[in-house]
């Protein structure tokens, strides 16, 4: 086993063992009534914007290119979620909660990928910032049409319409235009958001760790090097943008049969850009990081609630000291002077187990 | 500054009652306001939970049996939010919910306080879906209520009978007031002569749908939206020199206090709505008076709503008996069920009077009381 | 008639993206980092001239140069205290700042000038309309066009023609070597940010002066699809962004006069990715060279 293979692994390893740790604690916690409603409620949100960061970190991170429109891909596995668990319980009747939570996200994950391989074919023919902005207006064309589809059950049918509410008489309802996917029954669970942080991670880490992985970052660091070694670039960059998607969609279902209603107003541009700073507050390519990131920055408004309405200033504030203290070169100098002493100590003993591949 | 030295004033004057009367016989009713505070919808949020703090001040100097503690949380008009906001309110000890007052938090947090037991009485939330859980009741009226209502009131007035509609088809509210307009108005005999005319929180330009609505020969433009977007269509209607009669809903009041807006723009303007700002009763002048005192600007509907809101709660309390046993053994068993189940049952039994108009309630939910037609001339509402 | 009146609609909303196009570029240009917190200088440009017009009682053109002079100060402080500590740093992390900076001047604006609307009053700018046949062209309208105009060509011949300008076009073609040739680059990104505020100050003014509704989010919306503006002209690119925002305003109105206005900011997407599809540098921007 190489070095890199092995600092590799350790590093995978760890990634696993602090997210299963933080699950057992929490079940553990819940089991002995020790968490408050209000983190108990952020649980599975939670989970959904790990797996989110994660995904984006895939696209961003490991691939190079900037996506603002991530969260329209969870918008469409929010949708497809309710619509798939509403169908099956009102058609075929379908009681089992888990089954329908599983379902409803492979559908997601699915539809969110056909998406993804629709919009990635025209969007991974640009660079840079108008690929970016193509993601964007992908992400606004979504959220629009979302905004005027209606989807009901009636005589065990599913019946679509678009723009106008061509609906027969008795429909049930599922999507309702504006007032979004409705009646939802909520079946998501805190352990079916911890599994899908796995699948995510297992996905994700294995992919940048293969053949396929180097060579997409290979195409990151250099694509015309990596073009002239005869590195597909663009089948790499569009593997990694669908798979994003379908970690996307699968959060999205997740997110969407959490709470009894979604609209489309929930995966707006800010969204995309709230994923965007996990991602990057993380550390690109850093999945760890996406995780950590997401999870503190996604408790810290609430955390911040005994400010009352100075709670998204000081939220605004955080973001951007941190921004500047973390990329600040003269900062970090000084921040590295500062833990110098600490490294030493972890350095040398690290020289001992491992032979001494320190820095 | 002015806001904040009123709030520590409130929040003083609470401290002395509390302490003052505290023995067995004085109920304290802790309520949360959810609403959003912050974000785009702020306007809405600050206002129910300043017209709340009024009420609840009044109570509490009045020293009667029931005492009402304010806690605020935030939503941001978002669904995941107004869970989080919920149950941090939950969190904080709060056993009723005054909120939430937006519609689509509302049907969120409603689907979690139904299994909960807690009670909730919205101030603003329209939607029928927001009322569907039993615990749930409204103060302002329903969507297809006012929508119907409009149609009615313009079929029998014989304002007209070509009809264009402009509303928000990102907003739950506007497009549930315009979905049973449609319908009903179909029965009336009214014609509607534009395809949808349709704009999102997000646009900026508004002269294409006026020029729709003009170009179709509209002789009344109903505007089931708020007021803040109503008014940039009223500017560009003016400067297009587009005169039909527009006919607007309880979200266009506020329209007159918005700073800078030049009245003379909204003249002849129609709207059904339950509450003004400006009207002469007794009752009203007091809030408006004390709202300006405290927030420095005038109160929108979403503010009275509020105001009846923490009324009707206490009416319902003390309808229901609410005692201090049993607020002291939801405070402990962190199950406010008991108190929920009582106040559902007194809901439909009482009768309260309050800014917005003489209130009933049935099991749905939906409140009953009547809108009030009123013009706008020369700068003010004039009610028939 | 309703085609040469969606027209004209069409460029008056076409003409604010496009100043507002022109703040985004050009610091794009020079400072090679994507501004978000534009919109809200923007928006804060608007409060401050509203407070010159309302409470003041300023004379219209004094409020808008207090609105440029306010901005110009408040650009200088974003750059210099939240932009200059990461000049090194990746590009990414200059956006998220950015971000964090949009947040806190809207979150501030909520803060000081409350979450009710206010209405623009009436200037200068939008008292009047000229009956041109029977078009009713309204002055907003030939204010916010002539000043595009304006604005567009001094930008031009200031970049072109001064040594300033001189100094911001070898900043944006390469920072190391104008540092060699003895040029402040961190004296010249301050300038840009300072006209890119400057200027954002006036968009705000004549936006509201249009739709004269201001709130704390006045800014994002119109600023979002001001960027998409200049990507669609290529992004760096004056004549572009100018061109951008025109076509974008216009067909934003088309769309929703002649298409569906449910589906407006969808078409106007639609049309930005498939104009990328066929020219992928945007409609003027320079193709990029790279070196190997």
């Amino acid at each position: 086993m190489t070095k890199a293979k092995r600092k590799r692994l350790i590093y995978n390893l760890i990634t696993f063992a602090l997210v299963i740790a933080a699950f057992i604690i929490l079940q553990s916690m819940i089991a002995n009534k020790m968490i408050s409603r209000s983190l108990k409620g952020q649980l599975v949100p939670i989970c959904a914007w790990i797996v989110m960061a994660v995904s984006l970190n895939l696209v961003i991170g490991f691939s190079g290119e900037l996506s603002l429109g991530h969260a329209g891909f969870m918008s469409v596995g929010a949708y497809t979620g309710a619509i798939i668990s509403g169908w099956l319980l009102q058609v075929y009747e379908v009681q089992d909660t888990t089954l329908r939570l599983v379902l409803a996200m492979v559908a997601g994950g699915l539809i969110a990928g056909i998406a993804g391989v629709l919009i990635g074919i025209p969007v991974l023919r640009l660079r840079g910032d108008y690929l970016a902005i193509v993601t964007l207006a992908f992400g606004e064309i979504i959220r629009s049409l979302v905004n005027v589809l209606y989807v009901g059950v009636a005589d065990g049918k599913l019946h679509f319409s678009f723009l106008n509410k061509n609906m027969p008489a008795g429909v049930s309802m599922l999507v309702d235009g504006a007032k979004g996917a409705v009646k939802i029954k909520p079946v998501a669970t805190f352990t079916a958001g911890f599994v899908l942080i796995l699948i995510t991670l297992v996905v994700v880490l294995n992919l940048v760790n293969s053949r396929a992985g180097r060579a997409i970052q290979a195409t990151r660091d250099n694509r015309i090097a990596a073009e002239s070694m005869g590195v597909p670039v663009t089948k790499y960059k569009m593997m990694a943008f669908v798979t994003a998607a379908v970690l996307a969609g699968m959060a999205g279902a997740l997110y969407g049969l959490n709470s009894s209603t979604v609209i489309p107003t929930q995966f707006t541009f800010n969204q995309s850009i709230n994923v965007l700073v996990f991602v990057v507050l993380g550390g690109l390519g850093n999945v760890l990081g996406s995780v950590v990131s997401a999870t503190l920055l996604t408790v810290l408004p609430e955390v911040l609630r005994a400010f009352a309405d100075y709670r998204m200033l000081v939220y605004a504030i955080v973001l951007i000291l941190v921004m500047v203290f973390t990329n600040n070169p003269t900062i970090r100098a000084f921040a590295d002077r500062l833990f110098a002493p600490v490294k030493a100590i972890f350095r040398r003993s690290k020289k001992k187990t491992a032979g001494g591949d320190a820095q | 500054m002015k806001k904040f030295f009123a709030m520590m004033l409130a929040l003083a004057m609470l401290l002395t009652c509390v302490s003052a009367f505290a023995d067995d016989d004085v109920v304290t009713l802790k309520i949360a306001h959810i609403g959003p505070t912050t974000g785009g919808a702020a306007l809405y949020g600050q206002a129910t939970r300043d017209g709340a703090a009024i009420a609840a001040d009044e109570i509490n100097a009045l020293g009667g049996k029931y005492r009402v503690e304010l806690i605020n949380e935030d939503d941001e008009h978002n669904v995941e939010k107004a869970v989080n906001a919920y149950n941090a309110a939950l969190d904080a000890g709060a056993q009723i919910i005054l909120g939430t007052t937006t519609s689509k938090p509302c049907e969120a947090v409603g689907a979690l306080a139904v299994n909960d037991r807690v009670f909730m009485l919205s101030p603003s939330a329209s939607s029928e879906a927001a009322v569907e859980p039993d615990n749930v009741f409204q103060v302002c009226f329903t969507d297809p209520n006012q929508g119907a209502a409009s149609a009615e009131y313009i079929a029998e007035h014989k304002l007209g009978t070509k009809v264009a509609i402009i509303y928000n088809n990102a907003d739950v509210y506007s497009t549930g007031i315009r979905d049973t307009f449609v319908e009903k108005a179909a029965e009336l005999g009214l014609e509607i002569v534009t395809q949808p005319i349709t704009f999102t929180d997000e646009t900026t330009d508004f002269t294409v749908l006026v020029a729709e609505a003009q170009n179709a020969g509209a002789e009344i433009v109903f505007l089931p939206i708020y007021y803040t977007p109503a008014s940039q269509i009223l500017t560009v209607a003016a400067a297009k020199e587009f005169k039909p009669i527009f006919f607007g809903v309880d979200g266009m009041d506020g329209i007159l206090e918005i700073e800078g807006f030049d009245k003379s723009l909204a003249e002849g303007v129609m709207l059904l709505t339950p509450f003004v700002a400006t009207a002469q009763d007794e009752k009203t002048v007091s809030f408006v008076t004390k709202y300006q005192e405290a927030y420095g600007i005038k109160p929108i509907q979403f503010a009275a709503d509020a105001y009846d809101g923490i009324y009707i709660i206490v009416a319902a309390a003390e309808k229901a008996g609410i005692t201090a046993e049993m607020v002291r053994k939801a405070e402990e068993e962190k199950d406010p069920s008991e108190i929920c189940e009582a106040l559902i049952a007194a809901m439909t039994e009482i009768e309260v009077e309050g800014l917005t108009g003489t209130m009933t309630w049935d099991e749905s939910g939906k409140v009953t009381k009547t809108p009030m037609a009123a013009t706008i001339v020369n700068g003010e509402y004039v009610f028939e | 008639m309703i085609f040469l009146d969606n027209l004209i609609n069409g460029l008056s909303l076409g003409s604010i993206y496009a100043i507002i196009a022109l703040g985004y570029t050009m610091v794009y240009g020079i400072a090679k980092m994507l501004n978000f917190a534009h919109g809200d200088i923007i928006m804060v440009g608007a409060y401050v001239a509203f407070c010159g017009l309302q409470y003041w009682g300023l004379p219209p053109v004094a409020a808008i140069l207090v609105a440029m002079a306010v901005c110009t100060v408040l650009g200088i402080l974003i750059e210099g205290l939240a932009y200059r500590p990461l000049r090194q740093a990746a590009s990414l992390a200059v956006l998220i700042t950015a971000i964090g900076m949009s947040y806190l001047l809207q979150n501030l604006a909520l803060m000081i000038w409350g979450a009710n609307p206010k209405s623009f009053p009436r200037t200068f700018i939008n008292s009047f309309s000229i009956q041109l046949g029977q078009l009713n062209v309204s002055s907003a309208t030939i204010v916010t066009i002539l000043a595009n105009i304006v604005i567009m060509v001094a930008l031009s011949l200031f970049i072109n023609q001064t040594k300033v300008g001189k100094a911001m076009r070898c900043v944006s073609e390469d920072r190391g070597a104008a540092e060699l040739m003895g040029i402040n680059v961190n004296r010249t990104i301050s300038l840009t940010f300072a006209i890119g505020s400057a200027l954002a100050a006036i968009a705000g003014v004549l936006l509201c002066s249009s739709y004269p509704i201001l709130q704390p989010t006045t800014g994002s919306m119109p600023g979002i699809k001001a960027f998409t503006a200049a990507v669609f002209g290529g992004i760096g690119s004056i004549p572009g962004a100018m061109i951008g925002g025109v076509l974008l305003g216009v067909i934003e109105i088309f769309g929703k006069a002649y298409i569906s206005t449910e589906l407006g900011d969808a078409i106007v997407f639609a049309v930005l990715i498939v104009v990328l599809l066929v020219k992928p540098t945007g409609l003027l921007g320079k193709p990029i060279r790279e070196k190997v």
